[in-house]
């Protein structure tokens, strides 16, 4: 089971920028949690704050009884093992093959055989779907299989605790939604915390357990995903329906007079109507169920008094809806309005499952 | 006002940096394990760019020397010396700067340049994150490199610049190849050997850790890296000069001359 991250008070800034303060949210152990935020929020500086790479002017990040922004550098240095993270453009070493790079952290950290390494590193390739690129340099390979070998390097240690620093960046659709699945089926397998940070809302409508988003310098919010997704929240509703209205504007925010001059001259209607809840991406079949779905339902419903009623029904009506565990697929979450995005999750899943099966078998 | 001191403050903060990295590098020396094969790879590499350029130039400075010193003591009358004289420039002064500025321009660049581009293209950042210290992968193997090839460098140059200087003495100012050999043994000591490879070294650490530093901060995306490499160099050159001095103080106050 993957290991808890907690962050309490967490406050950054660049010189007399602030970035963000005062964030405080917990990762459930095992779950997967998404980090939305409009672009220019600081998203990519809380994963680097997460991990220790930066550090916060106040505030701490606990992970396993380390504090990641304070504790002494040797024992940051080995708490970062328990951590993979993912970097935006895979941050590949650019002097070595595919298969170097995945094996990098094998060979600095572990007294494995040669031999050992290459079976391990061959089987994450082979996850990511990278078989036969692997004496290949970053530099000759597109960006969405960069990402890819990123990732792969990023599970080749095991984590217990995974960072994804927008995973969908510069990939199409398609790939975006081969690539939440196997996030999913990742979570299943080796049930690890994850974090993902990006503003992909197909991303974020179905693979999360909880979601929070960062607006204005401050976490607006974190919880359950039913919470987020339901939220009347002006500053989520816009940036969920990914429409003009509203509080956020080209620039970090709108000033009063433009915020005041839109509402004057445009109600805001039903420009782009907000998509009703999309079921959560189920684990491709054969993997089995998620070991975090039964720990989620036990805390979500433990704190169901505390969340609004909007949430509380969301949550409610979708764990009356699915009594066992494995869904078939698809649209079958009762109010599905967003119908592209159902059929589309239905069939990449679909997919995505033939494959990995196969890899698996293999 | 108050930027006052944070503009007074910035070199002091860059200095310190400079010395915490020194420091760093000199602890995790003894940190297992040791990077073997980059050391090797960078020590061949710094070699192959060093050693060449430093025996073209190391011949005509022993020459110049040999020259103006044997012009001089002409005209004092103490030809005798010039051996000597010229032998000692040659090896406490010319050669380990000779060394330091080659090795500062043609490896610490390089090193500059790969971790500096390394560091922007989140590599470093990489690295860290997977528990491997950057300093103790990366740094530490290049700044041994650029100490031990300074140090043999060193004795390489030395021997080209004594022998250009001897060629230059004897063939060119007809002088006498014994006693430029005997005011050589009258006036040379060893501790001027040792003090010559001392400075090499020091010379050759400055020149990787000023290196390794700016490659590991440059500002700004790849012009960034550009202004390191070029800063890396000056800076270097600055420390050589002023620790050169220093140096050969300390030298001539605590090792008495042979020839007193």
């Amino acid at each position: 089971m993957g290991t808890e991250v907690r962050v309490e008070g967490l406050t950054k800034s660049f010189g007399a920028q602030q970035i963000w303060q005062d964030v405080t949210l917990t990762l459930p152990a095992g779950e997967v949690s998404v980090l939305l935020g409009p672009s220019g929020t600081g998203k990519t500086v809380f994963l680097k704050s997460l991990i220790g790479l930066l550090k916060p002017e106040r505030g701490q990040v606990l992970v396993d009884g380390v504090d990641m922004v304070n504790s002494r550098e040797r024992d940051v240095m080995e708490a970062r093992k328990l951590f993979g993270l993912m970097f935006q453009d895979g941050a590949l070493f650019g002097s070595m093959s595919l298969f170097d790079n995945i094996a990098f952290p094998l060979r600095e950290h572990t007294g494995k055989k040669e031999s050992e390494i290459r079976r391990i590193v061959m089987e994450r390739i082979d996850v990511v779907g990278l078989l036969g690129a692997e004496g290949k340099l970053p530099g000759e390979i597109s960006g969405g299989m960069r990402k890819r070998a990123g990732l792969a390097r990023a599970l080749v240690l095991d984590p217990q605790i995974i960072l994804c620093d927008e995973p969908d960046s510069g990939l199409d659709p398609v790939r975006t939604a081969f690539l939440s699945q196997l996030l999913i089926d990742l979570n299943t397998q080796i049930d690890a915390t994850m974090l993902i940070v990006t503003h992909n809302l197909d991303i974020a409508a179905t693979v999360p357990d909880n979601m929070g988003m960062l607006y204005r310098r401050n976490l607006v919010t974190f919880g359950p995903r039913e919470a987020l997704l339901t939220s009347e929240d002006p500053v989520i509703a816009q940036f969920l329906t990914a429409g003009r209205h509203g509080p956020i504007g080209m620039s970090e925010e709108k000033d009063a007079a433009t915020l005041a001059a839109e509402a004057a001259n445009s109600p805001p209607g039903d420009e782009s109507s907000r998509p009703s809840l999309v079921p959560q991406l189920a684990p491709s079949p054969g993997l089995g169920p998620r070991a975090a779905v039964a720990r989620r339902r036990e805390r979500v419903l433990g704190m169901l008094d505390h969340l609004p009623p909007a949430a509380r029904t969301a949550i409610e009506e979708s764990y009356a809806l699915e009594p066992t565990a494995v869904l078939p697929g698809g649209t079958t979450g009762g109010t599905t309005v967003g119908a592209p995005v159902g059929t589309t999750d239905g069939t990449t899943g679909g997919s995505t499952g033939g494959t990995t099966g196969k890899g698996g078998a293999r | 006002m108050s930027r006052g001191p944070a503009v007074l403050l910035a070199p002091l903060r860059q200095t310190g940096q400079l010395f915490a990295l020194g420091l760093a590098v000199a602890r995790a020396v003894f940190r297992r394990p040791f990077q073997f094969r980059e050391f090797v790879e960078q020590f061949w590499f710094i070699a192959g760019v060093t050693i060449l350029p430093a025996a073209l130039v190391s011949i005509p400075f022993g020459a110049v020397i040999a020259l103006q010193v044997g012009s001089l003591t002409q005209q004092l009358g103490a030809q005798s010396f010039t051996g000597g004289a010229s032998v000692l420039a040659v090896i406490q002064q010319a050669s380990p700067l000779i060394v330091a500025l080659l090795i500062a321009g043609a490896g610490g660049s390089a090193i500059c340049a790969d971790l500096g581009s390394r560091k922007i293209r989140e590599e470093l950042d990489a690295m860290t994150v997977m528990g491997v210290s950057p300093v103790q992968r990366l740094v530490v193997p290049r700044v041994l490199a650029t100490m031990s090839v300074a140090v043999l460098l060193n004795g390489m140059v030395s021997v080209v610049g004594t022998l250009g200087g001897y060629f230059f003495n004897i063939v060119l100012q007809n002088g006498t190849p014994g006693a430029y050999l005997q005011s050589f043994s009258a006036l040379a000591q060893l501790p001027d050997l040792y003090v010559s490879e001392l400075k090499a070294l020091v010379f050759g650490f400055i020149a990787g850790i000023v290196a390794a530093y700016r490659g590991l901060n440059p500002r700004g995306g790849p012009k960034g890296v550009g202004d390191a490499v070029n800063q890396s160099v000056v800076i270097t050159f600055l420390l050589l000069f002023l620790v050169n001095m220093i140096m050969t103080g300390i030298y001539l106050q605590i090792v008495p001359p042979k020839g007193g």
